[in-house]
C-alpha cells in the first residue's frame, strides 16, 4: 500500500497500468483538457472528482478512445492506444467502460448482454459464458433477471448489470464515467457497494464520480479537476481534510454546506 | 371490361413481370442500400463521401434518367446485355438503393449513440457493432420506411415498359394499342394488377410496424 502515499512525482511510467502524458485535447475553441499528466498503477483506484465541465468525463472516454485527443500519449499496460481498428478493439476489450446512462443493449435480454462480448469478441463457448456470466449476475445480485430485457429492470439493476457486462470481459482496467449520476437516490447505494466490493477485490478503477462517499471510503488517490486541468493529485484524507487549492476548496466547501 | 377477362393470361404474364422487376430489383436495393448506409456511418472519411455523392444524385435525379443511363450508355461504354431486363433492375436497383441507404441511416440515427460506445468499449469492431447492435434496433424503425419504398419500387418498375420490357405495364400498353375503343377499362385493370401487389405491402408495413415497438 505504497501506492498510497506516493507523490506523483515519484511515479514511474513503466510501472503504470494507465498512463495519460502531457494529453490535450480541444473542442473547437474550448480548451477541454490542458496538458494532463496520469499514472494508474495496478489495484489503485483513482477518483476523479470536479465541477461540471472540468473535462473528467472527456478524461475517463479519451483512455478508451471513445475521446480522441489532439496531442500527448495514452498507454494501457504499457501499450499506446492505436488508431481506430483491429487493434483498438483488441485493447478496448481489455479496458471495461461503465456509462452514466448504462448502455445495455434495448434489444438483447440481460443474459445476452453479458455474455456478447465474450462469445463474439473472444470467442468464448456459449455454454461457457453462460456460465460466467450467471456467476457475475448473481455476484452483482440481478442473478434472477437474466432472461428479461433491460427496459424491464430499475436504474439500479440495469447499471449494475451494464458493471458485469464489463466484467465478463475479463479487463485489466474498469472505468466508470459518472455511474450513479443517473439513478435514485435509493438505488445509488447498491450500485456504489459493487464498486465498493470491486475496488476490495484489487480492480485497477478510474472512477469519475460526484459520490465523496466512495471516494473516502474507496479511493487510493483522489484526482480533482477543474476548467480541463488537474489541480491536485492526493490520498482522500489529504484532499478532503486539507485541500491546497483554492479552486478545491471552493468545490468542497460548496459541497459541505448543502 | 371484356377486355380485361379476354387479356387475363396477358394481365396475368404482366403482373409475374412486375412481381419479378420487383422482387429482384428490391433485393438486390436492399443489400446495396444497407452497405450505402454503412459506408455513411462508417469512419472511413472516402466510403462516406462515395456514399454521400451516390445518394445525393440518384435520390436528386428522375427515374428516367437511370434508365435511360442503364439501356443507353451504360452499353455504349461496353457493358451490354441480352435483354431490356436486365439494364431495368439496374436502373431500378440503383435508383431505389438510393431511398433505402437514406432510410437505413436514419434508422441507424435513431438508434442512441451511447448503444454504439458500449459495443465498442466491450472489444467489438465496427462491423460486429454495426450488425449485432446497431442494425438490428434500426431495423424496428426503419421497416415502415422500407415497405413504403418498396411500394414505390413495385411502382417505379413501370418506368421499364416505357423501356421495352413487358412487364404490366408494357402489356397493358399492348391491349391499349390494340383495343383502342377500350383504353380506359385496359388501364383500370393495370391499375387493379398494381394494387393488387401494392396494398398487401402497406397492410404489411402497418401490421409491422404495430408488432415491432421497442420498449427502452
Amino acid at each position: 500500500m505504497f501506492a498510497r502515499f506516493s507523490l506523483m512525482t515519484t511515479q514511474v511510467p513503466g510501472d503504470a497500468l494507465v498512463s495519460l502524458k502531457a494529453v490535450n485535447k480541444h473542442y473547437g475553441q474550448l480548451h477541454v483538457l490542458k496538458d494532463i499528466n496520469l499514472n494508474v498503477r495496478k489495484g489503485e483506484v483513482v477518483v476523479v472528482i470536479g465541477p461540471s465541465g472540468s473535462g473528467k468525463s472527456t478524461l475517463c472516454r479519451a483512455i478508451n478512445r471513445l475521446e480522441t485527443i489532439d496531442d500527448g500519449k495514452i498507454a494501457i499496460d504499457g501499450k499506446e492506444l492505436p488508431e481506430e481498428g483491429k487493434e483498438l478493439a483488441k485493447l478496448r476489450a481489455d479496458v471495461g467502460m461503465v456509462f452514466q446512462s448504462f448502455n445495455l443493449f434495448a434489444h438483447k435480454t440481460i443474459l445476452e448482454n453479458v455474455t456478447l462480448g465474450p462469445i463474439k469478441v473472444k470467442g468464448v463457448p456459449k455454454a461457457q459464458a453462460d456460465k460466467d456470466a450467471m456467476a457475475l449476475l448473481e455476484r452483482v445480485g440481478v442473478g434472477h433477471q437474466a432472461p428479461k430485457l433491460p427496459a424491464q429492470l430499475s436504474g439500479g439493476q440495469q447499471q449494475r448489470v451494464a458493471i458485469a457486462r464489463a466484467l465478463a470481459m475479463k479487463p485489466k482496467v474498469m472505468l466508470f464515467d459518472e455511474p450513479t449520476s443517473a439513478l435514485d437516490p435509493e438505488m445509488i447505494n447498491e450500485v456504489l457497494d459493487v464498486m465498493i466490493q470491486l475496488a476490495k477485490e484489487g480492480m485497477t478503477m478510474i472512477v469519475v464520480t460526484h459520490e465523496m462517499g466512495f471516494a473516502r471510503k474507496a479511493a487510493d488517490r483522489v484526482v480533482f479537476m477543474a476548467d480541463g486541468q488537474i489541480v491536485e493529485d492526493a490520498t482522500p484524507e489529504e484532499f478532503f481534510t486539507n485541500p491546497q487549492s483554492n479552486r478545491a476548496k471552493d468545490f468542497l466547501s460548496k459541497l459541505l454546506t448543502h | 371490361m371484356e377486355v380485361i377477362i379476354e387479356n387475363l393470361p396477358l394481365y396475368w404474364e404482366g403482373l409475374l413481370r412486375t412481381l419479378f422487376l420487383s422482387v429482384v430489383s428490391g433485393i438486390i436495393a436492399l443489400i446495396l442500400g444497407t452497405l450505402l448506409a454503412a459506408a455513411r456511418v462508417s469512419p472511413v472519411a472516402a466510403l462516406r463521401g462515395f456514399s454521400t455523392v451516390y445518394v445525393e444524385i440518384l435520390r436528386n435525379t428522375p427515374l428516367t434518367i437511370a434508365f435511360f443511363f442503364a439501356a443507353i450508355v451504360l452499353p455504349r461504354l461496353g457493358v451490354t446485355f441480352q435483354q431490356f431486363e436486365v439494364a431495368a433492375i439496374i436502373a431500378l436497383s440503383a435508383y431505389t438503393a438510393a431511398f433505402i441507404a437514406e432510410a437505413v441511416r436514419s434508422g441507424v440515427n435513431s438508434v442512441p449513440l451511447g448503444q454504439a460506445e458500449a459495443a465498442r468499449s466491450i472489444g467489438m469492431k465496427f462491423g460486429q457493432v454495426l450488425n449485432l447492435i446497431i442494425l438490428p434496433q434500426a431495423l424496428r424503425t426503419v421497416i415502415p420506411p422500407l415497405i413504403n419504398i418498396l411500394i414505390a419500387l413495385v411502382k417505379n418498375s413501370s418506368v421499364a415498359g416505357a423501356f421495352f420490357v413487358l412487364e404490366l405495364f408494357g402489356y397493358g400498353r399492348q391491349m391499349a394499342n390494340a383495343n383502342g375503343d377500350q383504353v380506359m377499362a385496359v388501364l383500370l385493370g393495370v391499375a387493379f394488377f398494381y394494387l393488387l401487389l401494392t396494398i398487401p405491402l402497406g397492410i404489411l408495413a402497418s401490421t409491422v410496424e404495430r408488432k415491432v415497438a421497442i420498449a427502452r
